[in-house]
């Protein structure tokens, strides 16, 4: 059964690569930017899903740490001259210690502290983007960061960069997904469903819970970096507490506690304003229909959607043999 | 085994207990009856670490865990099974019980671990039936089942019953006494059951305490307990 899984789970993930491999030949040049930014975003989802879908841990400031490690790459790279790889690793580690100085002291607590905690540094950091003239350009926001270059090579084209991106967030994913189906990855998801059960079984709730905001920190930390060295260009709006609410409507949109759904949540909420260009005035409207549509619909989110459909088809196929229907009729009448 | 000393807690003015002292020994069931926000949960609670004591002691084997955490009071050797069984709803049944070996699981023990999985499976078969299934589907009992399954797994010296009856139908109730009653016969475990459900509790059990408001205000064999007039009118719904 296990080895079933495995087999089944590894074909997903070569699909997967697959998929990334072959995107940016498929689509139209103009797409590949697009999918850049959904590349961040989906490394940004399943970081805030690994905290919220499966620890149950709510961050509504997750663009601070996105934006932190972007101008502390963006500064460093460019007022100091630093070299981009050594930029980036520093953005990372301070969105990573930041989460930590958060983190340890408001975790210990129960409720949604969290919450608040994130929210107000949310705020906080955002001011610092607008008032710290002298280190982050103000509101006008920093120019001429340089692009990504490392091991001698300037990563200067968008499909370069494309499979910088994508081919971070892959390596992320299967990391993500080791981890929740480890011993850990249990631990984090009995914790959201009872801290107290949790830690009667010897499960170091407080603990657990900063490493997994730590971790869904470096996350952001990692996409805020590679955003600034794409777009060569930061400013405040970017990481603004909307920009917050937008990574956590891609986690419940895509599907709370799935990987797949993190990252499809992230690809769809990016491209879908592209798409709804076209009917300009109204985009937010329809925008925001689809949303409430598919919440109404799929309150598992997109995950739930993919998971139906899969029944569906697999239920269709079965139709067509009546050993195996039968089969599968048993099985399904024992479920209540 | 298990010894609780004059322990004392608050619930911020709340006075929950006031110097409660019980005592479990080795392989007995002891019962902890008494009405509705009498203090049991919260003896339980204090004894593996969720609530924090104001004074007194809890020793197991003699050594001091009053002051433990949580997560280390089960390594300890205290399995606690919570009051609302507190089942991983969306886990499978199999990971479920896995958690319960949480503490002892490593890729070296990983496979003495499963064969013990499937020893829970021979004492509640029908959690084997289900183990592949979210454990939020299993009925009450079955529920009550995968949660002392899942204590067993941490491989305690002494296992703390909150409520096992609580909403269960009569038969069902008959069913998880009879397995509290295997767990001492067939394997040696050591039992504090806390119940309401007193006549239940102490139809398995050796010795009982009743707990009134935060204090022990009656102690004795379970017949004694059983044929206390006291006891009788206010817990086993019978006029004297
Ligand atoms: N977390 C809590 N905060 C404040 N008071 C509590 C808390 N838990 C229990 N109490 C109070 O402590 C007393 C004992 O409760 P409890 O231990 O749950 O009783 P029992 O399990 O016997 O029903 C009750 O008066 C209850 O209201
Ligand atoms: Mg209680």
């Amino acid at each position: 059964m296990s080895s079933n899984r495995g087999k089944g789970s590894a074909a997903g993930l070569a699909a997967f690569a697959a998929i990334i491999a072959a995107a940016p030949f498929l689509l139209p040049d103009y797409y590949q930017s697009v999918l850049i930014v959904a590349g961040l975003f989906a490394i940004l989802s399943m970081g805030l899903n690994l905290l919220m879908g499966y620890a149950g841990q709510i961050s509504l400031g997750h663009a601070a740490f996105y934006g932190l490690s972007a101008y502390a790459s963006g500064i460093l790279t460019t007022t100091f001259h630093w070299p981009v790889p050594a930029g980036i690793a520093a953005g990372v580690v301070l969105s990573g210690v930041t989460a930590a100085l958060i983190g340890i002291p408001t975790l210990k607590l129960k409720g949604h502290y969290l919450a608040m905690g994130t929210l107000g540094f949310g705020v906080i950091v955002y001011i610092v983007f607008n008032e710290a003239v002298g280190l982050t350009a103000g509101p006008s926001g920093l120019t001429g960061i340089p692009r990504l270059s490392a091991f001698g090579k300037t990563f200067s084209t968008d499909r370069e960069y494309y499979f910088v991106v994508w081919g971070t967030a892959f390596v992320l994913f299967v990391l993500a997904r080791n981890l929740v189906r480890s011993r850990m990855g249990r631990a984090l998801r009995a914790i959201h469903t009872s801290e107290s059960a949790a830690s009667v079984l010897g499960i170091d709730v407080a603990r657990y819970k900063a490493f997994v905001f730590v971790l869904s920190a470096v996350y952001a930390g990692i996409a805020g970096a590679l955003y600034a060295h794409f777009v060569t260009f930061v400013s405040p709006g970017s990481f603004s507490f909307h920009a917050s609410i937008q990574i956590v409507t891609m986690v419940v949109l895509g599907g709370m506690a799935s990987l797949w759904g993190a990252v499809a949540g992230a690809v769809f909420l990016t491209v879908l304003p592209e798409w709804l260009r076209a009917i300009e005035d109204y985009d937010i409207l329809v925008y925001g229909a689809i949303l409430v549509l598919t919440m109404r619909f799929l309150p598992g989110g997109l995950a739930e959607g993919a998971e139906r459909a899969r029944g569906t088809l697999v239920s269709a196929f079965r139709r067509k043999s009546p050993a195996s229907a039968a089969a599968a009729s048993g099985a399904e009448g024992r479920k209540p | 085994m298990l010894r609780v000393k004059n322990l004392q807690v608050f619930y911020g003015m709340i006075h929950a207990l006031r110097s409660v002292s019980v005592h479990v020994k080795e392989k007995e069931i002891v019962a902890l009856i008494g009405g509705n926000g009498a203090g049991k949960t919260t003896l339980l609670t204090a004894v593996s670490g969720l609530v924090r004591t104001t004074s007194g002691e809890v020793l197991l084997d003699g050594g001091d865990v009053t002051k433990e955490k949580a997560d280390r009071i089960v390594r300890r050797g205290i399995a606690h099974v919570p009051e609302g069984r507190h089942v991983f709803k969306p886990l499978s049944v199999e990971d479920n019980l896995l958690l319960g070996a949480y503490h002892r699981f490593t890729w070296r023990t990983a496979s003495v671990i499963r064969g013990e999985i499937e020893e829970i499976y021979t004492l509640f078969p029908v959690l084997g039936e289900r183990r592949k299934q979210p454990a939020g589907t299993l009925s009450g009992g079955e529920q009550q089942m995968l949660v002392i399954g899942r204590a067993l797994l941490s491989h305690p010296k002494v296992l703390l019953l909150d409520e096992p009856s609580m909403g269960l139908a009569p038969k069902v109730i008959r069913e998880i006494f009879e397995h509290v009653a295997r767990l001492r016969a067939d394997r040696g475990m050591t039992i504090l059951l806390v119940e309401q459900n007193a006549r239940a509790a102490l139809s398995i059990a050796d010795r009982g305490y009743v707990l009134e408001t935060g204090r022990i205000v009656l102690q004795g064999s379970s017949e004694e307990l059983l044929a206390n007039r006291d006891v009788q009118r206010a817990y086993l719904g019978r006029e004297a």
